[in-house]
């Protein structure tokens, strides 16, 4: 048979009609992939017939695509079908948001150790800023001590131990000019408990005059043992005693500590 | 209300013939096994209006008719796998799942073949009655041409399309030649392809 006797055989319609067996169907479709006239023929008739039945359908309800694409959605078809993808897509949307928790997690942990990192290098820094202040400050009492006690225009008077303490000495830095005492306590052993070092200008004539110029505050604290006391301009000699806290109006003379006559 | 679904079907006509020029089988078939989303709806522009045709022409109820269209679309997606062109056209796979389920249908409520008649009930009143008012102006024009067209043709495209006899039951039911069924109707059909210019 030829292209011709083929086209006009009826067959081509049965066959778009769905009408032929298998095997006559088969050897149609392998024909039409070869026969460019039996391919454009089949699909004339399938256009035709499929206008011609379409004319005539009677009106399909508008919900009828809906309700299709419902039922392929809820049992098979393709929203199933596509499962697997947008299950992947999901799955991955799922992961992205989790490591975005995780990261903003880490970064919150991070920027909370940080910070912390920062307040406790803040406390180091204002600790070592009081360090440096305090370092100052004494480097500046030792500096002032130092000029003090280099000063040539000093007295420097010698106080001895006495009856209670013989072994205890102490120095008297005076200053007439400047009527400033200064007291180099090094040579005292520490006072018990509530007691504190009181230190008098003496007036030796006419009679023992006994003027306070000042207490030893916070004897432990002070490192260099260096007191800056009241100043005197008329001093004959300088005493230390024991006294309790707050000091004596009167010196306690069976606790005097050391003497030296200027 | 029937205003609103005479736009409607306006419309799909109106897709359905855009769609009939821009698509072919061949370019339809991937997008379907793809799933794509637009694939169903353009499947459904193309096809669903022939295919209820078919099943009106059997199952004359229409809410029935219109289960059974759903049925077929749900078949054709599941099943579009199973489908490749040693099978025949895509339209005509489509085409025998609409008969076969319409026919199920048909026995499932106690009809049998043998009592389908010819008389005057075939396609050519599928659009008489109840939807004579919203007919689409754009098929007018096809519908008067096949009314004009020889009954033989009519009785011969109702048969052998639309209810999928074989020739030989063709050509008891009509009473012609056995031989001469496929070229009568090849005739008939080149009038309608004369009219349609394809």
């Amino acid at each position: 048979m030829n292209t011709q006797e083929y086209i006009e055989s009826g067959n081509l319609e049965l066959y778009v009609y769905g009408l032929l067996n298998e095997n006559e169907t088969k050897e149609i479709s392998e024909l039409a992939k070869i026969n460019p006239a039996v391919s454009q023929e089949i699909i004339s008739i399938e256009k035709a017939i499929l206008n011609l039945s379409s004319s005539f359908s009677p009106n399909i309800s508008a919900e009828n695509f809906e309700k299709i694409k419902a039922k392929l959605e809820l049992k098979h078809g393709k929203v199933v079908d596509m499962k697997p993808k947008s299950n992947r897509a999901q799955y991955l949307g799922w992961a992205a948001s989790i490591a975005l928790l995780v990261g903003i997690g880490y970064q919150y942990t991070q920027l909370n150790s940080t910070s912390q990192q920062l307040n406790t290098i803040e406390t180091e820094k204002s600790n070592l800023q009081k360090s440096v202040v305090e370092l100052e400050l004494k480097s500046k009492e030792t500096a002032t001590a130092l000029n003090v006690i280099r000063d040539e225009k000093n007295t420097i008077v010698n106080l001895a131990g006495q009856t209670v303490a013989p072994t205890s000495f102490a120095k008297i830095y005076w200053n007439k000019e400047t009527s400033t005492v200064y007291v180099d306590a090094k040579g005292l052993p520490v006072p018990p408990e509530g007691k504190v070092y009181q230190i008098w200008s003496l007036k030796l004539s006419p009679t023992l005059t006994p003027t306070s110029i000042g207490l030893l505050e916070d004897f432990k604290g002070n490192n260099e043992k260096l007191f800056a006391v009241s100043g005197t301009s008329d001093a004959e000699a300088f005493g230390i005693t024991l006294e309790p806290a707050g000091g004596s109006k009167t010196p306690t003379m069976e606790q005097l500590y050391t003497l030296g006559k200027v | 209300m029937s205003l609103y679904v005479d736009k409607i079907t306006l419309n799909n006509f109106i897709n359905f013939e855009q769609t009939q020029k821009l698509m072919t089988q061949e370019q339809l078939i991937p997008l379907i096994l793809n799933k794509d989303d637009r694939a169903f709806t353009i499947m459904y522009d193309m096809y669903s209006k022939s295919l209820f045709a078919v099943i009106s022409n059997l199952v004359k109820e229409t809410d029935e008719a219109e289960d059974v269209l759903q049925e077929v679309f749900v078949k054709i997606w599941k099943n579009i796998e199973s489908y490749n062109d040693s099978k025949g056209r895509l339209y005509t796979w489509m085409l025998n799942i609409a008969r076969n389920t319409a026919i199920d249908k048909l026995r499932s409520k106690g009809y049998n073949n043998s009592q389908k008649n010819l008389s005057s009930d075939n396609f050519v009143h599928l659009l008489d009655d109840s939807n004579k008012l919203i007919n689409r102006i754009d098929t007018i024009g096809i519908q008067e041409f096949v009314k004009k067209l020889k009954p033989k043709c009519i009785q011969l495209i109702e048969l052998l399309f639309f209810q999928g006899y074989t020739q030989q039951e063709a050509s008891d039911e009509l009473e012609i030649p056995l031989g001469t069924v496929k070229t009568q109707n090849r005739n008939c059909i080149n009038d309608l392809r004369t009219y349609l210019q394809v």
